[in-house]
Order: structure tokens, then sequence, then C-alpha cells
């Protein structure tokens, strides 16, 4: 819609169907060894390594499997699968028929955010060209015995629904509860069955090592973080949009990038990210130093920080399932912290307090989400404290 | 609700158990269908999903409360999200909102008198780089402004 930025890999070129008509001549061995040399990770932010879920899932014992495409991007400040779900589908979708081939499953569900309805028509439409086509359905690509479909399945409007396993939870009909890990989805996922749940451009990404192979794709990126990024730049820049960037970018060369001028701070993953001032914008964006999913939020000197915290806690408060109770309460203490904040009237006393049960949230939560929904708040608290305790305009200042 | 009514919603969700299979898991895309067909879904639907599909109907409940595009009380026919999360909160939503309020007379969270609209506040839409953004029934608006956003609302007054 605005800017786009394409890069060497991701957004390099790619013929529909050509990775899928590549699997003839591929065992599933083959495809598993290139992704363990491409050193691809999990694209959703958690970094985990995709050859090493896709081994277990494959070596997991069961008639059936299960693919499953994460599509649930909730994340404020994401939003590159839109435009990957937008005109990209041979990307993903033929990743996903990669997946199926490699652990053995025949059923592949995109869970699409609720969000995201507007995109469902196409979607199909996309998925009914490819039965046409022989790249899904039976026998696929010619290959005898190769059986795969994909299905769409929506969301209801729930930010948890993209940790892994409430989002099997919701497949299954269920509220969008994280699950107790383990036993991890590569063995007991949707419907009890083995299952790799993957980001939409981790799909993207494996298709393109199918074609070019992993040593390709690590030409690309760090040592650590292999390949390019998907990021979602917005906020106070000229050219917000979806760039693709090799890992290790710094975060200065991605915001003349983006054409961001008076740069305050930068809020790197989300809300649940961390938030970096100026003086850490000489930092990696990579999994070894400042990781993120994709989303990149810019603040510009006119911002006032507690607003932007109070606007994170919100979400947070809203957006908890509510199942256990650190980030149950937490998030609404925290939330609290931020209006005493707001309003001057708050004591050290009780912000360390905060501070501490902030970190309680990141080891005592049962999901992904609750470990980290404090970040947003202690980073801000941690790196932008002179505005926050010392410079607010008006109010008492709390000492 | 007239026995008339009643029985046509009963054979509504025949039809789309049908469609989905009579299992768990497809207990949301069921809901989701009568959501979309009659703006909420009510006890009664509740109750003959549960039956129909063979579990407590306090589970469909508490699948409907969990999920905040499910609704188990009448909305307008006309539900307008729009994205209250930082970037478009940013990028002028609170100006959006109330040209919005002032011009129907309701605050977010309420519906018009004639049930005709429903204004929501929604968590992240994903069109952060064109914000603000607000979904109106399945179609997605951006780079709002008050002006047009009221003109859009007005569409569908």
């Amino acid at each position: 819609m605005e800017e786009k930025r394409k890069g060497a890999v991701l957004f390099s070129d790619y013929e529909r169907g050509s990775a899928i008509k590549k699997l003839r001549d591929l065992s599933r061995e083959d495809i598993l060894f290139e992704l363990k040399e491409s050193k691809l990770k999990g694209r959703g932010g958690a970094g985990f390594p995709t050859s090493t879920k896709w081994m277990l899932t494959a070596a997991a014992k069961s008639d059936i499997k299960y693919v499953v495409c994460n599509a649930d991007e909730g994340e404020p400040g994401t939003f590159k699968d839109r435009v990957l779900l937008m005109e990209y589908q041979a990307l993903i979708f033929d990743g996903m028929v990669i997946a199926g081939y490699t652990i053995g499953a025949k059923n592949g569900i995109v869970y699409l955010r609720g969000e995201y309805s507007y995109l469902l028509d196409s979607l199909e439409t996309y998925l009914m060209k490819m039965r046409e086509d022989n790249l899904l359905g039976k026998n696929i690509a010619g290959k005898e015995g190769f059986d795969f479909d994909i299905s769409i399945r929506l969301g209801s409007g729930a930010y948890v629904c993209g940790e892994e396993t409430a989002l099997i939870e919701s497949l299954e009909g269920h509220r969008g509860e994280a699950r107790n890990r383990p036993p991890y989805p590569v063995n007991t996922g949707y419907l009890g069955k083995p299952t790799t749940v993957n980001n939409v451009e981790t799909f993207a990404s494996v298709t393109h090592i199918v074609m070019k192979g992993g040593e390709w794709f690590c030409k690309h990126g760090t040592d650590k973080s292999t390949g390019s990024k998907l990021f979602s730049i917005s906020g106070d820049c000229s050219r917000p949009g979806v760039y693709e960037l090799p890992w290790g970018t710094t975060i200065k060369e991605l915001l003349d990038i983006a054409g961001a001028e008076n740069t305050k701070a930068v809020q790197v993953g989300g809300a649940s990210g961390i938030c970096l001032p100026k003086s850490q914008f000489d930092r990696k964006l990579a999994y070894e130093d400042a990781a993120t999913g994709g989303s990149i939020m810019i603040f510009n000197e006119e911002r006032d920080m507690i607003h932007i915290m109070n606007n994170f806690m919100e979400f947070f408060v809203e957006e908890s399932c509510g199942q256990c109770t650190p980030c149950r309460i937490g998030n609404a203490k925290l939330l609290e912290g931020v209006k005493m904040l707001e309003s001057g009237e708050y004591t050290f006393k009780y912000i360390n307090k905060l501070k501490e049960l902030g970190q309680t949230m990141q080891v005592a939560s049962k999901c992904g989400l609750g470990q980290s929904s404090s970040n947003a708040f202690l980073s801000i608290l941690e790196n932008l404290k002179d505005e926050i305790f010392n410079v607010r305009k008006g109010g008492n200042h709390g000492n | 609700m007239l026995v008339m009514e009643k029985n046509q919603l009963t054979e509504e969700i025949e039809v789309l158990i049908k469609k989905y299979g009579k299992e768990r898991s497809s207990l949301i895309p069921i809901l989701q269908d009568i959501q979309k067909q009659h703006s909420y879904i009510s006890d009664y639907a509740q109750q003959e999903v549960a039956r129909l599909l063979d579990i407590h109907p306090v589970e469909v409940f508490s699948v409907i409360s969990f999920y905040a595009f499910l609704n188990s009380s009448p909305k307008g026919r006309n539900i307008v999200r729009l994205c209250q999360t930082i970037t478009c909160d940013l990028a002028g939503k609170k100006n959006v909102a109330s040209a919005i309020e002032r011009e129907l007379g309701i605050k977010f969270g309420q519906t018009t008198p004639d049930n005709k609209i429903t204004l929501e506040y929604a968590n992240c839409l994903g069109m952060c780089d064109v914000g603000p953004a607000m979904i109106v029934n399945d179609r997605v608006y951006y780079k709002l402004d008050p002006e047009k956003a009221v003109s859009i609302i007005n569409e569908i007054r």
C-alpha cells in the first residue's frame, strides 16, 4: 500500500509452483538438509530453528499430521504478513506444500486473523487455482502418493491466538488459551496429532530455500541470523511500509531508509518488544541483538512516552486471556502504575515494586504473550527514565 | 422469539453443521456464520448449537465470551471497528473517533437507536503504515481523517 522495498531474498523472483515441481526430485531428507544449512529461524519472533521443528514433526509417529500457517498477525505494528498474503500467495502456499511433503502431512490449515477476513476470497480463489493446476490435491505435480490440501480458518479477534498452542486450541473450537508445554505441538498438536505451526514469512522463506539452497540463503544476513527479514515500519517517518532488509541492519540505517527524523525512540518487536532510546540506535536487528518479528515503530521527539506506555498496557489488559495470574493481574497493575506516572502521583518505592512485578511476569506467566507483556513497560521505564521522571510537563513530578 | 423463528434458526444451524461437520472443531466457524447472519448469537442459538454438537451450552458461551468478534447480545447491523492501537493512535485516531461520535450522537461501545450502527474499538488491525484505520463490516478503510471517516459512516446510515 505504502512503501515497499524489495530485498535479495524473500522478494526475489519466484515462479508460482516451481518449488512444488522441484519436490519430484527431492527426498524429505534433502529438504531437511537444506533447511539445516540455511539456519532459518522462525519469523514470528521467537526464532526457533525451522529445521528442528520440521525434523521433530517428521520423526513423530502418526498417520495423521498437520501443517498450520500462523497468519494471526496481531502484534501491534506488524503488517508484513498482510502484504505477503495479498501479493505473494505462491510463496506461502508452496511453502506449506513443501512442509506437508517433508513432515508427511496431508492437511494444511491457514489460521487467518479475523481482522484480515477481507483477504479470504482472494486466498480461496488462489487455492482453487492451485487445485486446478495439480499443485494441491492428489498426486501433486505428478508425484505418486503425494496428497496435500489447504483450508483456511478465520480467527475471531484474539491477539493471544498468535501463540501456537492457543492457536491450536482455537482451531479445535475452544477458547484461545495457551497450553502447558511440553508436550509440544510437534508431538501433540491439532487434535492431538503432530503439527508444525509456522509463521507466514517462514513458509515464504522455505520456498526460496528449496529453490536456491541453504547456502545461498546463508549468504545474506549475519552468522546467527541468516537470510533477510520483512520489517513493518510505522510511526513517525516519511516512508512507512514493508521493507525487506538483511538481518544485521542497524536501527540507524533503518531509520534513514524509512525517512525518520527527530527520532526519540524506536519500539522493536511491537507491544511485546522493547523500546530503544537514541543511545542504542547502533544496535543490530538480529536474533542475537535486537530481535523482532518485524514490527518497528518510530516515535519522534514530540511524542509523550507515558501516553505510549499507557496504550501498550491497555492493549495487554484487554488481550490477556486471563488464564494465568501473573499476566491477568500483572498487566492491570502495570496499567495502574502508568496512570500514576501520568498524574505524577507515585512513589519510587511503588514503581520499583512494579518493576519487580514486571520481571516476575516475565518468568511466571504461562505463555509467550504473558512473558513478554511487561517488556514495553520495563524498557520504556529504564531507557527513557529522564523523560518519565523529570521533564514531565505539567503536573507534579512526584518528588 | 416466535416458534417459527426458532424452527428456522434450528434449521439454519443444522445446515451449518452439515457444512462444517459435527465436531467440536467446527464450533467457531458455525458461530462465525451465525454471527454474520444475525449480528449476534442468541441464547436459543447457543443452546441449539450445543445440542446439535453434543456439548454443554456453557461451553458454547465460554467460547463466545472469549472472542472479540463473537457476541451474545444484539449489535447494530453494521459494525464499525476503529483501530485504537499505538500507531493509529499517534496518527490521529482520537479526532476521527470524536468526529464519528458527534455525527452519530453515540459513543464508542454503543449502538445507534435505529440499530444500524455499532461503534467499537479494535486492537491493531495491521494497517499501521496507513493509519488511522477502521473496518466496517468486512471492508477496511485507511488513512482516515475526520471528514473521510464521517463520509464512510454516512454511506451506511
